[in-house]
This record gives structure tokens, sequence and C-alpha cells, in this order.
């Protein structure tokens, strides 16, 4: 399932509706993303989200897809926010139910790795000296294509 | 009438700098999101970026896609830069 939304999650809820994933699930992985107070300036005080509605959906149920062909996947859940966010809110959730741990950990890492470079969303951050559209990281794009090898 | 026409839209910093979030163009025959670039960037000003030094990238239909790809009537293309979502 995939959301996005304004409004803050429970992580905690997330993980109990992905233990009801069924007796074949033997791990699950989550991943939490959340605002800190440095990125490509110092002083953030904040951030807003814009995504592209529609595209941003189906871009990542088809992630979530590739991740079921390549491992064990019998649940996942992805909660993306977008809008103002401020210092140490949450920003994104990537759960996965497997069936073993190896499974759980790829799926999990794929998703959100693959999310970071392929999902229409767009961070600006937010300081006392002003506004900033962040820039793609070399990093992050090497991340995403080691998934490819 | 079919409505020939296709739909330009920018997000993101391109959608701050162009001052523009949607944009409704005459659909010509065998043109490519590249020539829907180049169209739009000879308007000077803050639209030469689209073909400047920062990339741009492009959906067709709400997928992503090459400069080289067809747009047609109806179609809705999109410009933006790298995501930097998570």
């Amino acid at each position: 399932m995939i959301s996005i939304q304004t409004d803050d999650f429970d992580a905690g809820s997330e993980y109990a509706a992905l233990r009801d994933s069924g007796a074949g699930t033997g791990a699950i992985a989550t991943f939490t993303g959340l605002v800190r107070d440095h990125g490509d300036t110092l002083d953030v005080s904040g951030l807003f989200l814009e995504h592209y509605p529609g595209m941003t959906e189906q871009v990542i149920a088809g992630l979530i897809e590739e991740a079921s062909l390549r491992w064990d996947v019998r649940k996942a859940r992805v909660i993306h926010r977008v809008g103002r966010l401020l210092l140490q809110e949450q920003i994104v959730f990537v759960g996965v139910c497997s069936a073993h741990r190896a499974d759980a950990f790829a799926a999990c890492e794929f998703i959100m790795d693959a999310l970071k470079t392929s999902a229409p969303f767009w961070k600006k951050e937010l300081a006392e000296a002003g506004e900033h559209w962040v820039e793609q990281k070399a990093s992050d794009v090497a991340r995403g294509e080691a998934w490819d090898k | 009438m079919t409505d020939q026409t296709l739909t330009v839209r920018f997000f993101a910093r391109l959608r701050e700098e162009l001052g523009t979030e949607q944009l409704t163009l005459p659909a010509e025959k065998n043109q490519t999101a590249g020539d829907l670039l180049a169209v739009l960037a000879s308007r000077g000003g803050p639209w030469a970026q689209l073909q400047g030094n920062q990339p741009v990238m492009i959906a067709i239909n709400q997928a992503m896609a090459k400069p080289a790809a067809a747009v047609k009537a109806g179609d809705e293309v999109a410009f933006f830069p790298p995501v930097t979502g998570g």
C-alpha cells in the first residue's frame, strides 16, 4: 500500500499492520527518514516537499512490483509526506515483510534507494539564510544504479 | 473537432523560476519532447535554462521519457529537475 500525505504517520501502527501479513512472514524490515538540521546548507529549519500527484504513486507501485520479482516480499508499505515539515519530523516510511531477513533488508533498501532517484518528489530546504532547492546527489544516483547490476 | 493541443507541466525549481505551473501548447506533427523543450527555451529569459547546463527530466503521461520520445495531441508532458525525495 502506498500513501502520499501531508499528515504525520505512526510507525508503530504501521509495524503492527505489517505483522498482520500471514504466518509465512519471518522478517520485517522498516526504514524511517527524518528531517535533519543540515543538508546542502547548514542551519536547516525545515523542508518543503513537492510531488507529482499520480506519477509518484505509479512509480512507487512499480518499485514494489520490481522488489517482489527480485525478493520474497509478502507485504510492502510506503508512506511519503509532502508539504511543509519541521526538524525531526518523519518524512518517509518503507516497510517490507519477507520469509527471511536477507530479502526483507534488501527489498526495503532497494525500494528506498530507488525511490530517491526515480519517484517525482522535490525537497526545498528552509533556513535562516533563505530557501534552497536540494540538488540530486551523485551518491544517491550511484546507490540507485548499484541495484541494476 | 478534436483538441489538437497538449499539456505541459513544470515542477519544483523549474515551476518557480518559470513562474508557470501548466501550459497548453498546440500539438505539431512528428514532435518530440526535445522539440518542445527547444520551442520553450526559445522564449528566452528563464526559459533558456530548459536547454542549459542543468539536466531537465521529462515525463510523458506520467512515465519517465527521453528527449527523443514522441509527443502528440492530448499528452501530458512534464519537465522537472532531478528528483530529491526520500
